[in-house]
């Protein structure tokens, strides 16, 4: 609203006060992984190497972290390179051809967007192991990346309807291909939404929980969201471990989200977890 | 279209066979096709199927057709009415707070100078961004007894609080990743409403209460609706953060919610005979509300304004 309200301030102050819980979980994290013990937001002992151990040998009988640190990074860079490419791909034709089935494709996007894929988890356990895919990278990444499709083409099409159909049109006389078309033309011009789409999908990877959790059972292809969970659910006592694994694994999501933050408030606008 | 018959002529398609014609669109398609195909409609299929059949740990590999058996045995099941009532509190419990923290954050972070606005809502979004896991590690550490936990010192009461109030806690860690959702969308809607409303309102002496009540919620109708149904829909088979935080205890199905139950029944290995066939029944409840709600948003959100033809076509 353009008209502020007289007292404002109070209103900062407000909106300061509930926020309050968020920035003290953050500071949490961040103050319990450093020092040795901390009662409530109070460190009452140093700062503690011994919560770092992960990092230079493997702690109670898991892989050594660069093991899940490996596989979460190939793991999310190829989501995002498949989502990215694959979506771009169908959203430039939805968007500048005509096909018989076009509506009812653009239609089938549109009701997977909204529909709950993660009700499907217990089918795709069972077609992966049919496929052989099961407990193997490969497999949770297809996953992956296909749940994550109907967002990427709904996004992806917004940008190419908004491409000025001219400079096409004129590649098109001289001549070009399609194909040549799209990686030549259409692609370099819709970067913003390249950007978005693929941070988001990192984010959104590197995050991931469930389908990893459920779909590899061997500690040699976990992902540093099941080696987190697997400190989560054993010691209770030694929360500085568990805290500095998490603030390890949650490091480079806040590096990306301060670098990919203007690309990406318009998907998160357009919603996918709920 | 001129430019459509320019270009015909130019590249010489006039009227191409069927095959040619469509070969592009095919292959731009293709990949995108494929994956959806076996990720998302062969899923749904296979849900459907195996929730008619006797599959288990034990007739993984020959399971046999029993018809509706899966799913009279789980009307039958004591803590079904339990599990039901579960799913309903936690949809509705969190939806409110979702909606309900959405809209106050919205109203009132774009009624302060824009900057701080905009780092309100950066902070609003952290919980969305954090990984779930990391998310609820956090949530696991606040909660503890004294003198580690903050709610515990703060409170003067030490607890797990998790232990001890596991609703209030699940229902606070979705609603803190949900009400980003309604608060973005809510901003924007805001954003966008005409200057001029909110001068005609001014000059006619409307207090704050009367602008935001007359001028911007009558205009929030349409964005309300929308969150309201879109979280509905993710709620009710979400369950990631109920099974990192209590995995659905604690105790007998304090905090299972139905796709909790589905999975667990499905996929858990706490229970050594895996009642596979089951939980895909479970899900297949699920799965067909799932398909049923998303058609019928695309009717209620105005399909056709959506999937206006391609503006130019050349084939």
């Amino acid at each position: 609203m353009p008209l502020l309200p007289p007292r404002w301030r109070l209103v900062l102050a407000v909106l300061l006060l509930v926020s309050i819980p968020i920035a003290a979980g953050v500071v949490w994290m961040g103050l319990t992984g450093i020092f040795d013990r901390v009662h409530g937001l109070v460190p009452v002992r140093p700062p503690s190497l011994d919560n770092w151990r992960f990092i230079w040998e493997g702690v109670g009988g898991r892989p050594p972290v660069h093991v899940p640190l490996l596989n979460s990074f190939v793991f999310a860079v190829v989501v995002a390179v498949i989502e990215v490419f694959v979506a771009s791909m169908a959203a430039y034709a939805i968007s500048r051809m005509s096909f018989p089935g076009r509506r009812f494709y653009l239609g089938l996007v549109l009701v997977l967007h909204a529909f709950p894929a993660v009700s499907l988890i217990i089918a795709i356990f069972y077609i992966l192991r049919v496929m052989g895919l099961f407990d193997t990278l490969t497999g949770v990444i297809l996953v992956k990346a296909s749940l994550g499709l109907p967002l990427g083409i709904w996004l992806m099409k917004g940008f190419f309807d908004n491409l000025s159909w001219e400079m096409e049109m004129a590649a098109l006389v001289d001549g070009m291909s399609r194909w040549t078309l799209f990686w030549k033309i259409a692609m370099p011009l819709v970067r913003p939404g390249l950007l978005a789409l693929g941070t988001f999908s990192l984010l959104s990877a590197w995050g991931e929980f469930i389908l990893p959790f459920t779909l590899i059972v061997s500690s040699n292809k976990a992902l540093m969201s099941s080696y987190l969970q697997s400190f989560l659910t054993e010691a209770f006592t030694d929360f500085g471990i568990v805290a500095a694994v998490g603030l390890f694994y949650t490091l480079p999501v806040v590096a990306l989200y301060l670098l990919g933050q203007r690309y990406l408030l318009n998907i998160y606008g357009g919603g996918v977890k709920g | 279209m001129a430019y459509q018959a320019v270009a015909e002529e130019r590249v010489g398609v006039r009227p191409r066979r069927a095959v040619g014609r469509y070969a592009a669109p095919a292959l731009f398609l293709l990949p995108a096709t494929v994956l959806i195909l076996l990720f998302f409609v062969l899923p749904v299929l296979t849900t459907l199927v195996l929730s008619l059949t006797d599959i288990s740990t034990v007739t993984f590999r020959q399971p046999k057709w029993v018809g509706v058996q899966n799913y009279r045995e789980l009307l039958g099941d004591p803590f079904i009415g339990k599990i039901f009532l579960n799913t309903g509190r936690y949809v509705v419990l969190t939806l409110l707070f979702n909606v309900g923290i959405g809209l106050a954050l919205a109203l009132l972070s774009t009624s302060i100078p824009a900057r701080f606005g905009n780092q309100i809502r950066a902070l609003w979004l952290l919980p969305r961004i954090l990984p779930p896991v990391a998310y609820v590690l956090i949530w696991h550490g606040l909660t503890r007894e004294a003198p580690f936990g903050l709610v515990s010192n703060v409170l003067g009461v030490s607890r797990n609080w998790i232990t001890a109030e596991p609703w209030s806690v699940i229902i606070l860690a979705n609603g803190l990743v949900g009400a980003s959702f309604g608060m973005l969308i809510f901003t924007s809607a805001i954003r966008s409403i005409p200057q001029d409303l909110f001068y005609a309102a001014a000059v006619d002496g409307a207090t704050t209460t009367q602008t935001v009540r007359r001028v911007v919620l009558p205009m929030l109708r349409w964005p309300i609706l929308f969150v309201t149904a879109y979280q509905t829909l993710s709620l009710l088979t979400s369950f990631e953060y109920i099974l990192l935080l209590t995995q659905g205890g604690p105790g007998f199905y304090t905090t299972t919610v139905w796709a909790l139950h589905a999975y667990q029944l499905a996929l858990s290995n706490y229970f050594g005979n895996v009642q596979f066939a089951l939980g895909a029944a479970m899900a297949a409840v699920l799965v067909v509300i799932g398909i049923a709600v998303s058609v019928l948003y695309l009717r209620v959100f105005n399909f056709k304004a959506l999937v206006a033809e391609p503006k130019v076509e050349v084939n």
